[in-house]
């Protein structure tokens, strides 16, 4: 057997050298390289859903499209809610006194990365492509802000005729509660569930031969009901879009002008143009490969993709790379510091963090819980914790006991005693949340939320369950992750300790704990949201009666009358206090219990210049600068 | 044999045909839909996003529409999570996993079956015990363990190997290595079980008795009748081996096709989730055909055809 064996090893074990010595390049990293080449090699934790801005709707896609694509405004690098020149270089509401009309002047110069000018026409097809509802976009609302966006995205045809019809019997606004549909909910043979304004022109005749097929509430008159049916009918006869029913807010006076007419005063409107959803598209490609409301075509193919960014597409491999490299057509290319970002979806966090310690990455997406402890130990020149807009908080099904009771829900919420489990369990900085709306900007932080068992115990007694006595088993829905449940664990120990209350844990994977907690099957629910853009009401508005992440079934009208009120409020400070006032109130009633406001840990390689600490994280690339940090990575 | 290979390639459609219904139906009895998000989607957009997808079709239509589609197009539909083509993800990642699942089976018949045979031969000596004792660590070793000791043990510190990625000629080393570890260690305790059986055969007796030289005898008798256990086993581990794996593509970022089965779970994407899983099935198919007209040139006792007379 011996001249097998070891001839054969003593053979491998030759090769295997010569290979490792033909790959092994003389200790310089891949970063030093890049860094060199000026290309910024950055996490960003799974393949894109795609590049359509339109059609995204993750963080992830929006660091791409960030890169390829670029608003009226451009995010400061450094300061928060600073808007600088993008495609607009001025921007300024008609009448400063009530900013619902905004003007845009756009550059003269600016140009898609293919060299055709870019004009005011491709933000207004860009606006309609997103809020056609063939196209079905995730996040088409962002543009509600917009004059007639919504009834158009929502397809509401009956609406849009009967509005200004002066011989219509009653008016509209009397019809304003009445459920047209879709309902997903409603019996399968009405024509409920598809909704009355999406009846094709044969289904509208098949009710008008059977009314009964529509479940009217009784207040419609019948008269009434055949009207809507009939005028319905002879407009899905006609072939017409229902643009042509609306009045659309956006209009291009001239090809470098943009005028944008919202349904309320917005003074932060630049803010909210900074999201993507905002962008332009440039309209003579998209339609070189479809129509407008055509989902899958090929125009963000690598081949085809045209954007107006600091960088263009330079390659593609699916789960395995995006590289982007400077965009010469750009406005501002000669003031671009970097020539490219290739951006990595690596989903393991571990993995992330050892490519960045192997010098693979500049930047991390994120940093592993377990390793914050390690890596502030060895490398804590590159840790970074930085505040992120955003809030942890648990969700009260407030339809159920014992949480139908407010002063059961203010106990939950001042027995959580938020540093432990920040200190002790989640380890990464988190800083207590005292409301719902992140410390930011000139907005008056909430400090309603304290940990104060003996008052929650006080509560909780008041309420008739002194000691936790007669407290039912309280159901705790939380997601999958190992994390969700070292927290669940911790506030289930602490509720017990405090209150008496007994926990049950329910662990689900993503979809399935989504869907329970939005069926309202939960008891408690760890939930927690990001904000849109820099502004209170991208926490507040979402627990409105209807807003479709409320899911508590807390509502309140006075809440909703502030947020109206502070709607059509132009001053800013008089409108944060409406605001606020708004939010004192939600947390007086305490739908929720927040828990922590989100930080982020990463690991930044020190050649990367330039990269300062934003609350949306959504750092403008075109600043960055990539030097060689001469103390960097000598360990 | 054309025979045998017809039948079973009959045998294998109606088997793909069971698993696209099994497939199917589980994928619809999961809870949430691929709509399902935090965002405040409308329920106009979700009705557009159906009908875009074809979901908005009674069950029947759409279990008979979606292998219709497969065979008249070759359209496996379109990923609802990723955004494109099934057909296209499958077509970008299985190169990805062919080429670290053909490494991962070098590695697994290059350690596992030269351990076996060197056990067999030296059966229960300190050599034999001590192979067959890392044989079964490799076995129960999981490779999220493995994967990370080699990523901080061996990438950190060999120049020209890094922890993860994709892209040069040397990435898949590690990765492989990793996933055929499990399989060596199998193939060494079949290979030792399998050779053993033979070696104590009378017709080994005989080419001993003959004077043929031992290691002449061990290889040219001894392995064709020993490999047999290990060549059934290596079919299916082969097909599980190139149509990837979860955990050693995430732990070491390689784009292949392991991490589709779970991320399409989990997103509820069922046109992918079928479309891999029926990938799958077709992969075990014809890997499973083609070990058993292996084993039959190995075997003449079982050589097809004949075996059933």
């Amino acid at each position: 057997m011996s001249y097998i064996s070891k001839k054969t090893v003593k053979k491998h074990l030759f090769g295997i050298l010569i290979i490792f010595s033909l790959g092994g390049c003389g200790g310089e990293t891949a970063v030093d390289q890049a860094t060199r080449d000026g290309i910024l090699i950055i996490g960003n934790t799974s393949e894109p859903k795609g590049l359509d801005p339109h059609i995204v709707s993750g963080v992830l896609e929006s660091n791409i499209i960030g890169s390829l694509f670029e608003g009226l405004v451009v995010q400061h690098p450094s300061q928060e809610g600073v808007a600088l020149p993008g495609v607009a270089e001025k921007w300024y509401p008609s009448n400063p006194d009530r900013p619902d009309e905004w003007i845009f002047e756009l550059r003269k110069d600016a140009k898609w990365s293919d060299g055709e000018p870019l004009t005011a026409e491709d933000f207004l097809f860009a606006f309609r492509r997103i809020l056609t509802p063939e196209l079905a976009s995730d996040y088409a609302f962002m543009l509600f802000y917009i004059r007639d966006a919504e009834p158009f995205h929502k397809s509401q045809r009956a609406y849009l005729i009967f509005r200004n019809d002066e011989s219509f019997p009653v008016k509209w606004e009397s019809l304003k509660k009445v459920d047209f549909g879709p309902n997903e909910k409603a019996d399968k043979k009405t024509f409920n569930r598809k909704g009355l304004d999406h009846l094709t022109a044969k289904e509208l005749e098949t009710l008008q031969a059977t009314p009964s097929h529509f479940n009217w509430p009784e207040s419609v008159a019948v008269e009434i009901r055949e009207l809507i049916v009939s005028k319905s009918l002879e407009f899905a006869k006609s072939g017409r879009d229902l643009w042509e029913l609306i009045n659309f807010g956006a209009t291009a006076p001239n090809a470098h002008t943009l005028k944008v007419k919202l349904n309320a005063p917005l003074p932060f409107l630049a803010e909210i143009t900074k999201h993507y959803t905002w962008f332009p598209v440039p309209k003579h490609v998209v339609l070189e490969h479809g129509t407008i409301g055509e989902r899958f075509t090929d125009w963000t193919k690598p081949a085809n993709l045209v954007g107006n960014g600091a960088f263009k597409l330079k390659s593609w491999r699916f789960n395995d790379h995006i590289e982007v490299e400077r965009n010469p057509n750009y406005w501002d290319a000669d003031n671009v510091g970097i020539n490219g970002i290739r951006y990595l979806p690596i989903s393991n966090l571990f993995t992330e963090d050892r490519m960045f310690y192997d010098g693979l990455l500049h930047i991390t997406y994120t940093l592993a819980p377990e390793l914050i402890e390690y890596s502030r130990t060895h490398y804590p020149e590159f840790v970074r914790n930085e505040l992120y807009l955003g809030t942890y908080f648990i969700r009260t099904n407030v339809t159920r006991e014992p949480f139908t009771d407010p002063r059961v829900r203010l106990a939950f919420s001042m027995a959580l005693d938020q540093e432990a489990i920040i200190d002790n369990v989640l380890q990464g900085g988190q800083k207590p949340a005292g409301g719902l709306v992140p410390p930011f900007g000139g907005y008056p932080t909430s400090s309603a939320v304290k940990f104060d068992p003996v008052a929650a115990q006080k509560l909780l007694a008041e309420a008739g369950y002194p000691g936790g006595k007669g407290l039912p088993d309280i159901e705790f829905l939380t997601t999958d992750k190992e994390s969700s449940k070292a927290t669940a664990e911790a506030m289930q120990a602490i509720w017990k300790k405090h209150l008496g209350a007994n926990i049950k844990i329910k662990q689900m994977e993503w979809t399935s704990y989504i869907t329970n907690m939005f069926d309202k099957n939960y008891d408690l629910a760890a939930g927690g949201w990001i904000g849109d853009y820099m502004d209170p009401l991208t926490f507040l508005d979402m627990w409105m009666k209807d807003a479709g992440n409320n899911r508590t079934g807390w509502s309140s009208e006075t809440f909703e009358k502030l947020l109206a009120e502070a709607g059509q409020t132009s001053d800013p400070q008089a409108r944060y206090a409406l605001l606020a006032k708004a939010e004192s109130l939600f947390l007086n009633e305490r739908p929720i219990l927040p828990l922590y406001w989100y930080t982020r840990n990463y690991l930044i390689h020190p050649d990367v210049k330039g990269w300062d600490p934003l609350l949306l994280d959504n750092h403008p690339y075109k600043f960055l600068k990539l030097q060689r940090d001469t103390g960097a990575m000598e360990n | 044999m054309f025979r045998f290979i017809l039948g079973r390639l009959l045998q294998g459609l109606l088997v793909l045909f069971a698993l696209y219904t099994i497939t199917f139906f589980l994928a619809k009895a999961m809870p949430g839909e691929p709509f399902t998000t935090e965002k405040n989607v409308s329920e106009t957009t979700k009705q557009y996003l159906r009908k875009l997808y074809g979901l908005d079709k009674p069950l029947p239509a759409q279990y008979i529409i979606y292998p219709s589609k497969i065979i008249t197009d070759r359209d496996f539909g379109v990923s609802t999570s990723k955004g494109r083509p099934v057909r296209d993800i499958i077509a970008q990642s299985f190169p990805v996993s062919l080429i670290l699942g053909l490494g991962a089976m070098s590695f697994a018949i290059g350690i596992g079956i030269p351990i076996g045979i060197i056990s067999a031969v030296r059966k229960n000596s300190w050599v034999d015990w001590s192979l067959m004792a890392v044989a079964m660590v490799g076995i129960c070793v999981p490779a999220f363990t493995i994967g990370p000791l080699l990523q901080i043990l061996i990438a950190a510190n060999v120049p020209g190997l890094k922890v993860a990625g994709w892209g040069n000629p040397l990435d898949f080393l590690l990765p492989a290595f990793t996933l055929g570890l499990v399989s060596a260690a199998y193939l060494a305790r079949l290979t030792r079980g399998g050779v053993l059986e033979i070696l104590s055969q009378d017709f080994i007796r005989t080419a001993h008795a003959k004077g043929l030289s031992p290691t002449r005898v061990i290889l040219k008798h001894g392995l064709r009748g020993g490999l047999l256990p290990s060549v059934a086993y290596l079919g299916p581990a082969f097909a599980a081996m190139i149509s990837g794996s979860f955990i050693v593509e995430t732990i070491f970022q390689v784009p292949g096709m392991g991490q589709h089965f779970v991320n399409a779970a989990i997103s509820r994407d069922e046109f992918l989730l079928m479309g891999v899983a029926l990938f799958f099935g077709f992969l075990i198919i014809m890997m499973n055909l083609i070990s058993d007209i292996l084993t039959g040139i190995l075997d003449p006792r079982v050589r097809i055809g004949k075996a059933a007379q």
